[in-house]
């Protein structure tokens, strides 16, 4: 199915649940927020397991990153901000009810710009709040089949913000490049780092116009994002076009199966008597804002700019290069040392494009230092354009030294006393193309040069045998 | 034999061979090494070799805390309260953990799943609640001191009830951290004691700011200090409201003694109006019930507590579990919590019964300006008979008209032993503004110390 030749009937709105995992600690306790590889249940405490007793108090730094997160998408930040507890029963909330925030959450009415084809998309972003992580359930097998159930607690308590927007995307794509791109904003905060497992999940709300609104629940990768909603809207497509009305509904997304299943109708609502959570006092955060706002690092768009600026380089070069902080950091760091633009083609061009075909992120990349030192041999002529694409797959895929990685392979432009052997030895066995030569015809120079570049393997320069050809054949 | 262990073993004896069910749960063996501590010097502090006893709503690290509830039998807390912990640093003693109403929901510690205690006054009555256990224990000699919660008058009412002295804090003053919530936005650890000075002292060591709960207000002040004899130029307010129908005439006249005593001490009384009074129980209840419905979620015997059943999904399991591990008035008032927060109600019970709650604030910021401390009936009769109320819970709640507006404004109050009906003690309660802690204490002490009300029960 063609994704984007649905534009102009979808209607999509999401609500991203991205983990504050820069913090050190918990929303609400002094748990650590870092527990990828502990045993299950060792980062917990009588707060976030919620034994009877235990009171969560608020972590101050979660408060300023999340007015952070709302000033860099141009929301109003709320004068007084509350917690609330959202009832409901579940193996994983340890209290029976999970505290967020409802009637005031901490930032609202933001905007944030997205690519269309062709044209630039502006998405409202109709509130960011705060909440808890609920526990991890572990199943044996699948759902389906697990006879028990295990819980982790070490999640319960993980500080999460919830960017929820207006249904002002188009299509899977434009939503995709929405999360990219708040994840990307959240990188430069340092707020965020969204390539731990569980960083980022998406519930993603979608309808074709006039029709009923269907909510998709439990998106866990950047890439179910666009599938789950290629497969919702094929599904209310094939609806329509049967002439089956679509009911509103929350379905669950099988990242698996790639499909999306029933969870609950309409009828089968939650009620979760949302009321002041009491064991929280209610913040004024208003008064935090300009000191926070003072802090603001410069993010993706101006970064981008700044760059076209300092190191002339083209746009769309800038805004490959800027829509990963990683990547951003990564050349700057080189565009130090190097030709600014030759670092551009380099980064955007060859690293990224390596990268990406094998999967893989700039954090797994070989460091600047070598990428330097491969664009310096680049420009002193010591290997060719070939021969540096040849150095990075090899840093890429085994790792190592590019100097090494030149010499095992011969990667080194020849002497010039063996390109110019290997000149004599062309001119001898060639004597009908020098006549030609000879004879006014200067595309027997091309032929001649072609030779010596076979007998060099391609290690010569071209430029530099064109110019010994010439001078031996004025000689002789 | 050492002299506090030598108090240790006495209280204990008292308890062996006590009718009154006022503890669950008895640490002999620790209270018998704190002593034994202090006895040799280790340890030291304002209540050094003092015995308290601790409502069993409060965790003790390694000692079984049961809310007075079957759903918690069994669960031993990993961490002590901080108010507990504050005992702990100053040298008491602790007994043992003391009877209640389930949840703390209850005006008198029948709703204790481990039964009921006993008025030392009358073995046929009861002790008042939801505090019962520490208000007996206190009056029975079976500790000098003791800790209750106050939600909606659970301090003051057994107090009342059973002749001793208890101070519900201004809210914010004591750490919750600890305190297994019933609700929340009500509720302060208050101290019991036989007099005023040892509820003061009491409250000293376990107020304070508190860092691991929100609530906590940072405010110092020595309450010890102001145990001074002198009430002139005083001004007690005398609420009309407080003496409505239900009041019962001996507990009318005692209170009105007891006025006229601190006028003829210097004092000046005038009567004063809370018109708001009225809807305070109705809007005690909803948040109440509303908090607790949502407090008591946790309790599925998923991670601690009562556990039954196997091979079952999760849903039936937790089901059974509540069902068998709540007691009726528990679940009474889960269910009308969780119908009064539900969609459609919210604002018709939940909403409103805050906006009572403001006004409510208000009658009593507005009397403040006029008037130093207020002077009240604690609880409109003294302690009914076990089982009275027990068809009839609405009447049990009317009990509370009394306390709770003390607890929904926030406010402190002391209640005090003011006479008797017959043998049966009555309690006056003096009620002040936010953190007037120190005018109470000085109203009640300078009563204390001019009056004989402060007997021990029959035997005892
Ligand atoms: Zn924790």
């Amino acid at each position: 199915m063609d994704g984007d030749g649905l534009e102009g009937s979808v209607i999509i709105g999401l609500e991203i649940h991205c983990q504050l995992n820069k913090l050190n600690s918990k929303l609400f306790c002094g748990c650590s927020t870092k527990q990828q590889g502990l045993e299950p249940n060792t980062m917990t405490c009588p707060v976030c397991l919620g034994l009877p007793g235990a009171l969560p108090v608020i972590n101050k730094k979660a408060v300023e990153y999340s007015i952070m997160v709302g000033l860099a998408l141009s929301c109003e930040i709320a004068e007084h901000t509350q917690f609330y507890r959202k009832n409901y029963y579940y193996p994983d909330l340890p209290r029976g009810f999970q505290i967020t925030q409802y009637d005031w959450p901490i930032a609202s009415n933001g905007i944030l710009t997205v690519e269309a084809d062709g044209e630039e998309r502006t998405v409202r972003i109709r509130r960011v709040h705060m909440e808890e992580d609920p526990g991890r359930l572990v199943h044996q097998g699948s759902i389906e089949t697990s006879k028990f159930v295990l819980v982790d607690y070490n999640r319960s308590g993980m500080p999460l913000l919830e960017v929820v927007t207006e249904p002002d995307l188009r299509s899977p794509k434009e939503a995709r490049r929405f999360i990219n791109k708040l994840r990307n904003i959240l990188e430069y905060l340092d707020v965020f780092d969204g390539s731990l497992e569980g960083a980022l999940r998406v519930d993603a709300n979608v309808s074709l116009r006039g029709g009923a609104r269907v909510e998709i629940k439990n998106i866990s990768s950047y890439k179910g994002v666009e599938r789950a909603l290629l497969f919702e809207i094929s599904r209310q497509q094939n609806m329509k076009r049967r002439g089956v009305k679509v009911t509103q509904e929350t379905r669950h997304y099988d990242d698996e199966r790639n499909c999306t299943i029933t969870l609950r109708t309409k009828e089968q609502a939650e009620e979760y008597r949302y009321y002041p959570e009491p064991d929280l006092v209610p913040l004024s955060v208003k008064s935090w804002e300009p000191r926070l706002k003072a802090t603001l690092p410069e993010l993706p768009d101006a970064r981008r700019e700044r760059f076209k600026k300092q190191y002339s380089i083209s746009d769309d070069h800038a805004k490959v290069i800027t829509s990963e902080i990683r990547v951003a950091n990564y050349y700057e760091c080189v565009a130090g040392k190097c030709e600014p633009r030759l670092a551009a083609t380099w980064v955007a061009d060859y690293l990224k494009g390596e990268l990406n075909y094998r999967d893989r992120d700039i954090k797994d990349a070989f460091e600047p230092e070598k990428m330097i030192y491969i664009l310096e041999q680049l420009k002193t002529g010591i290997i060719t354009d070939k021969g540096a694409v040849e150095v990075m797959r090899a840093l890429l895929d085994e790792g190592g030294d590019p100097k090494d990685i030149i010499l095992s392979r011969n990667l080194a432009k020849v002497e010039t006393d063996i390109t110019k052997a290997a000149v004599k030895d062309v001119i001898k066995e060639n004597l009908e193309a020098i006549r030609d030569y000879k004879d006014g015809k200067p595309q027997a120079l091309n032929y001649l040069v072609g030779k010596v570049m076979k007998k060099t393997n391609g290690r010569a320069d071209p430029a530099e045998v064109n110019l010994l050809l010439r001078e031996l054949l004025e000689c002789t | 034999m050492a002299l506090y262990e030598e108090s240790v073993h006495k209280a204990f004896d008292r308890i062996k061979h006590s009718k009154l069910n006022a503890y669950i749960t008895l640490d002999k063996e620790g209270a018998l090494e704190t002593a034994g501590k202090v006895d040799d010097g280790k340890v030291s502090g304002r209540l050094a070799g003092m015995t308290v006893a601790v409502k069993d709503c409060i965790t003790t690290k390694g000692l079984l805390t049961t809310c007075g509830s079957k759903i918690l039998s069994g669960y031993v807390p990993p961490f002590d309260a901080e108010v507990v912990a504050r005992l702990r640093k100053e040298g008491a003693v602790i007994t043992g953990k003391t009877n209640m109403d389930e949840f703390a929901m209850g005006t008198s510690t029948e709703s204790s799943y481990y039964g009921p205690t006993k008025n030392p006054w009358d073995l046929t009555r009861v002790p008042g609640g939801s505090s019962g256990g520490s208000g007996a224990a206190v009056a029975g000699l079976e500790c000098r001191m003791a800790l209750g919660t106050d939600t909606g008058g659970s301090v003051r009412c057994p107090a009342s009830f059973c002749g001793v002295v208890g101070i519900k804090p201004t809210y914010g003053l004591v750490s919750r951290y600890g305190v297994i919530a019933y609700a929340n936005s009500l509720e302060q650890v208050g101290p019991m004691a036989r007099n005023v000075s040892d509820a003061a002292l009491l409250l000293d060591v376990i107020a304070g700011h508190d860092p691991k709960d929100s609530t906590s207000v940072p405010h110092d002040a020595c309450y010890t200090d102001h145990l001074v004899e002198d009430v002139k130029g005083l001004t007690i307010g005398v609420p009309k409201e407080y003496f409505g129908e239900g009041t019962d005439k001996k507990v009318d006249n005692a209170v009105w003694s007891a006025i006229m005593k601190l006028d003829k001490l210097g004092a000046d009384y005038k009567e004063v109006s809370l018109p708001h009074t009225k809807y305070a129980l109705s809007a005690y209840y909803i948040i109440a019930m509303c908090e607790a419905s949502s407090n008591l979620a946790r309790f599925d015997g998923l991670r601690y507590g009562l556990r039954i059943g196997k091979d079952e999904n999760w849903h039936t399991t937790f089901s059974r579990i509540r069902a068998e591990g709540f007691g009726e008035e528990v679940k009474r008032r889960i269910m009308l919590g969780t119908y009064a927060l539900s969609e459609g109600y919210y604002g018709k019970y939940y909403l409103k019964a805050l906006k009572v709650r403001t006004l409510i604030k208000q009658d009593f910021e507005k009397v403040f300006k006029g008037v130093d401390v207020l002077a009240a009936p604690t609880m409109p009769t003294t302690a009914f008979k076990i089982g009275e109320h027990a068809d009839d819970p609405l009447s049990m709640y009317m009990a509370d008209i009394d306390t709770v507006p003390v607890n929904l404004a926030g406010v402190p109050s002391i209640s005090v032993p003011c006479g008797f009906a017959g043998k049966l003690p009555i309690g006056i309660q003096f009620i002040g503004g936010f953190f007037d802690e120190p005018k109470i204490i000085r109203t009640a002490h300078t009563y204390e110390l001019n009056t004989d009300f402060q007997k021990l029960p029959e035997g005892f």
